[in-house]
């Protein structure tokens, strides 16, 4: 496989969010600012490359029947680290995040990809997917954020931009909060993963269509 | 200790704050697990008891990790606490409830990865709750689940016969009427006990 294919996998045909439909806790919980969306994006991005290097180099090593658990515990380690760090050097982000960060361990993401790719490929591969995945991860999670926050708040970048007050595209009064709320997280990945099925399938049937003419 | 205490905790933790339609808690499992009504509803009872166990032994540890101040180790310990209790659960209801057992089926293993357990016994840890308040929380909390699980899978049962454009299929679809049952939950927030 190579790594012009890998990056397509990971960013639209192989989507962890909006294909494989793994991970959603995060996605729905904390985009609600770009800063929270771009530090938890990041966050589980290395930890993904991380734990795939590290198992994929492990993986002849593990014993099938206590694999799970195995990865498990190098999961946790890796999000242990990444969790201090955060809080000694980014606490703001690591407020807002708050239990979320500790529960990138149970994101299905990570396990998912350690069983699916890393345990059955080389390493160079597994490190690649592993970025991939996580920057596949990341776009829906930015995505997410702006349309939440813009709609919400009426701001972009809060955090981020212009000395974290974010750019005023219109006044907050006009803002559905709604959409900051729950019920506003689960409406936009609804949608958002509406829309990549319509654009999957319509991919689809133009390729048949295609090897149906050539026919 | 009041009893007024646990109780605002209770109705915390099943209405105003509930794991997964407030906290986002546990949507793997909820999504996956909600198209038909019965497994729907072992999946909560089973989720009710590994949160309750979990809440029980993750605070004893925690007894142990704070005096050595080795806090660093805690989601490690909370992560491996629950994937032994669900192991051990597991073999315990094969042996003593058969029935049950076979009823819940794959669905047991399931839960180490549910970020509803490993996020309530975090939750015990970050908002100082004493052993009585831990165990209340995780009890109530797999109740919250349940009562959510259990909506949706009928709401998802009649989903079968409604008409949607195509590319809502599936997922998508699931998610609307998960965010709607959300925007119902939202009624909820603001309720105290006095």
């Amino acid at each position: 496989m190579n790594v012009k294919e890998q990056l397509k996998e990971g960013l639209v045909t192989k989507n962890p969010v909006l294909v494989q439909l793994l991970g959603m806790c995060s996605v729905l919980a904390i985009t609600t600012s770009l800063f929270n969306g771009i530090g938890m994006g990041i966050c589980v991005t290395v930890i993904l490359t991380c734990c795939n290097v590290v198992i994929s180099l492990l993986r002849k090593v593990i014993p099938q029947k206590i694999r799970i658990a195995a990865y498990v515990v190098i999961i946790a380690g890796f999000v242990t680290i990444v969790d201090l760090c955060v809080q000694a050097f980014l606490p703001a982000l690591s407020e807002s995040l708050g239990v979320f960060i500790p529960l990138i361990v149970v994101n299905c993401i990570i396990l998912g990809r350690a069983e699916a790719f890393a345990s059955r490929n080389t390493v160079g591969v597994s490190a690649l997917d592993g970025i991939f995945q996580g920057v596949g991860y990341t776009l829906v999670l930015i995505a997410m954020c702006i349309i939440r926050e813009l709609l919400g708040a009426g701001t972009f970048g809060a955090g981020l931009l212009n000395g974290g007050d974010g750019i005023r595209i219109f006044p907050a009064e006009y803002g559905a909060m709604l959409m900051i709320m729950p019920f506003g997280g689960f409406l936009t990945l609804g949608f958002l993963i509406a829309l990549m099925q319509h654009f999957l399938r319509r991919g689809k049937e133009k390729a048949e269509e295609k090897e149906r003419s050539v026919k | 200790m009041s009893f007024t205490g646990i109780l605002s905790i209770a109705l915390g933790a099943i209405l105003v704050e509930n794991f997964i339609l407030v906290q986002f808690l546990g949507i793997c499992p909820f999504m996956g697990v909600s198209r038909k009504m019965d497994t729907a509803l072992g999946m909560g009872i089973a989720v009710i008891f590994v949160m309750a166990l979990a809440s029980i032994f993750c605070y004893l540890v925690n007894l142990i990790l704070v005096p050595l101040h080795l806090e660093f180790l805690q989601t490690l310990a909370f992560v491996l606490i629950i994937a032994s209790l669900v192991q051990f659960v597991e073999m315990f209801l094969q042996k003593a409830i058969p029935s049950l057992y076979e009823a819940l089926g794959i669905y047991l293993p399931l839960i180490t990865t549910n970020c509803a357990v490993l996020g309530v016994v975090l939750l015990n840890v970050q908002k100082n709750y004493s052993f009585i308040e831990s165990v209340v929380y995780g009890i109530t909390g797999g109740i919250g689940f349940l009562v959510a699980i259990v909506l949706f899978a009928s709401v998802r049962e009649r989903l079968e016969f409604a008409e949607y454009p195509k590319a809502f299929e599936g997922f998508p679809i699931a998610l609307v009427s998960a965010g709607l049952i959300a925007l119902a939950f939202m009624g909820f927030s603001g309720l105290r006990v006095w």
